[in-house]
């Protein structure tokens, strides 16, 4: 009786007691959601355009911030080491492009698969050896304050964050429908030999989806290791990115967004709300268990184009 | 038949091309020659090895002997994006489109190589790439016009019944402007009266455009009817080559056909 009354009784009374605290935890939700979206976008890209569930994308944001760490710490200005990561992460696209995916072409993707696990691996040692395993600060100065907005507390760099995230997607959504690329990347992505015989270069576009993703995994690094300290924990945030790929549609730029917001707001909803009930601590599953009753009742996502058959 | 028509010079020679995959010869020492404007059928029973030659002829197979003259340069191995820069364009058994692409989109993707901008920089500016692109949407319409495919343009490809989609493939193909079309069993499939606006379309590529044609295809009604030359392969053996009339008379293609004992 009290574990019923505690779910289904409780939380709605506080929530009609004070709604402005639901509006906060909600926002606040939200920003964080962002945050889960930069990271699900990785993923996204590299799916929308090889069919690859690319299972190292996590690790590439932990190299990207480690990278811009070390380069920063050896005495580089901001601009300088976030060019130089670029860079690095373009020539990783380079290699990888040619080490593995070139010698898989048409392989099942499950292989191609396991090849990114393989990369996940070497990325994750490599990484620990040039700029070792310590725990890193990263301050970039975007600013930390708390603000208060109509009556709502906010955190000034979750609204950077927000507007980082929302100017990447924008730019990538215009860049995968509109533009001649995205469209060849659209094409590689449905069907390798196809793609091959109307003369796409495949290796061109591989290393550009792989560098792209790989910039898209310094943004994000920066974004989580300001919060965070960058640290090998940050390549784990990619398992958080999958409930949010399970929303959203593994295909999706927009339901890489719209599933890292429902799962941002959500987690903390039920965490304030109902965590207690649980004996708190439900954050940290909630996302998966909302993800699950996604799989039984659309397993496409929500914007997904098709049932996802790959993965 | 068509009425007049010139047969001009050699336009892709292949020579001695054998490809075997471990201990398995899929060719043994096969020469083709194809010549400008004309339509050759590459016809045989199933495993002879004509998928393998188209594969041979647009880079996805590369043979471990003989070489391939394209337009005067003599190759023994290409990619296939390069066999599709120099103008050479196919349709597949099965066919391979982009299926969750719409139809007009699968066809642009066959201007790509025309689009003169560096794919890089068409991803940054795209003041002069869009101007470039609706300059390659007019040519792709008349494409589809010629296709006569006008109300299927933004249907997603994977949703239309596969008369259809073979269709768009050739489409896509033609939006390369190819000066050799290889086409594997581009009837496959299709009822008669498909198969009738097919060859159709066949012939009018290769009249108005003056498109060469290799392609392979089972009905022999279709192959006698509108091919100039015939090449008939048996387990990975050219058997014979000739007109139409020649090879439909021809004893070792009649029994490659009716599986007269080989040995």
């Amino acid at each position: 009786m009290e574990f019923l009354e505690a779910v289904f009784v409780t939380p709605f009374a506080s929530i009609a007691d004070n709604p402005e605290f639901l509006l906060e935890v909600i926002i606040g939700g939200l920003l964080t959601g962002v945050m889960y979206s930069l990271v699900a976008l990785g993923f996204v890209l590299i799916y929308k355009a090889s069919g690859v569930f690319n299972f190292a994308q996590g690790v590439m944001v932990l190299f990207a911030a480690l990278t811009f760490v070390g380069l920063i710490n050896l005495g580089m200005p901001v601009w300088l080491a976030f060019l130089a990561t670029i860079a690095v992460m373009v020539a990783l696209a380079f290699v990888i492009e040619r080490v593995v995916l070139r010698p898989l072409v048409n392989q099942e993707p499950i292989i191609l698969f396991m090849a990114t696990i393989g990369i996940t691996f070497f990325l994750n040692g490599f990484g620990q050896l040039v700029w070792g395993s310590d725990i890193k600060v990263l301050d970039i100065g975007i600013p930390k304050e708390p603000i208060i907005i109509g009556g709502i507390l906010i955190n000034e760099f979750d609204l950077v964050a927000a507007a980082v995230a929302g100017v990447l997607v924008a730019g990538l959504a215009v860049f995968f429908q509109k533009t001649t690329v995205g469209r060849a990347l659209r094409a590689v992505a449905d069907d390798h030999q196809a793609a091959l015989s109307v003369g796409i270069p495949l290796k061109t576009i591989w290393v550009i989806v792989w560098s792209v993703a790989g910039i898209v995994g310094l943004v994000t690094g920066i974004m989580w290791g300001s919060n965070l300290g960058v640290q090998f924990s940050l390549s784990l945030i990619a398992l958080k990115a999958l409930p949010v790929l399970i929303l959203g549609g593994f295909t999706s730029i927009p339901g890489a967004i719209v599933g890292g917001l429902i799962v941002g707001a959500g987690e903390k909803v039920a965490e304030v709300f109902w965590g207690p009930a649980f004996g708190g601590a439900i954050e940290d599953w909630f996302a998966y268990m909302l993800a699950l009753v996604f799989l039984l009742f659309r397993p496409q996502g929500l914007f997904g184009e098709r049932i996802i058959e790959r993965v | 038949m068509s009425s007049v028509k010139t047969i001009g010079e050699t336009l892709l020679k292949a020579d001695g091309i054998t490809l075997a995959f471990g201990g398995v010869k899929a060719l043994t020492d096969i020469s083709v020659e194809i010549k400008r404007h004309e339509i050759l059928a590459i016809i045989g029973p199933n495993g002879a090895g004509k998928t393998s030659m188209l594969n041979v002829i647009n880079g996805f197979y590369h043979p471990q002997h003989g070489t391939i003259t394209f337009k005067g340069a003599t190759r023994s191995q290409m990619r296939p994006y390069e066999a599709a820069a120099q103008g050479i364009a196919r349709t597949f058994q099965n066919v391979a489109l982009f299926k969750g692409m719409t139809t007009l989109d699968n066809i642009m993707t066959g201007r790509l190589l025309r689009m003169r901008k560096n794919m890089f920089w068409q991803a940054l500016y795209w003041g002069p790439a869009k101007k470039e692109e609706l300059a390659h949407r007019a040519f792709v319409e008349k494409i589809i016009d010629f296709l006569e495919i006008q109300a299927i343009r933004k249907v997603p490809v994977g949703k239309l019944p596969y008369g259809l989609q073979k269709r768009v493939e050739l489409a896509r193909a033609l939006a390369m402007e190819p000066e050799l079309l290889l086409l594997d069993e581009p009837m496959a499939g299709m009822n008669v009266e498909e198969k009738e606006d097919m060859c159709r379309f066949i012939l009018d590529v290769n009249d108005e455009f003056g498109t060469t044609i290799a392609l392979i295809e089972h009905d022999m009604g279709v192959v006698m009817d509108i091919s100039d030359r015939v090449v008939v392969l048996d387990y990975g053996r050219k058997i014979a080559d000739g007109t139409p009339d020649a090879v439909r008379g021809d004893q070792q293609v009649i029994d490659a056909y009716l599986g007269v004992a080989h040995g």
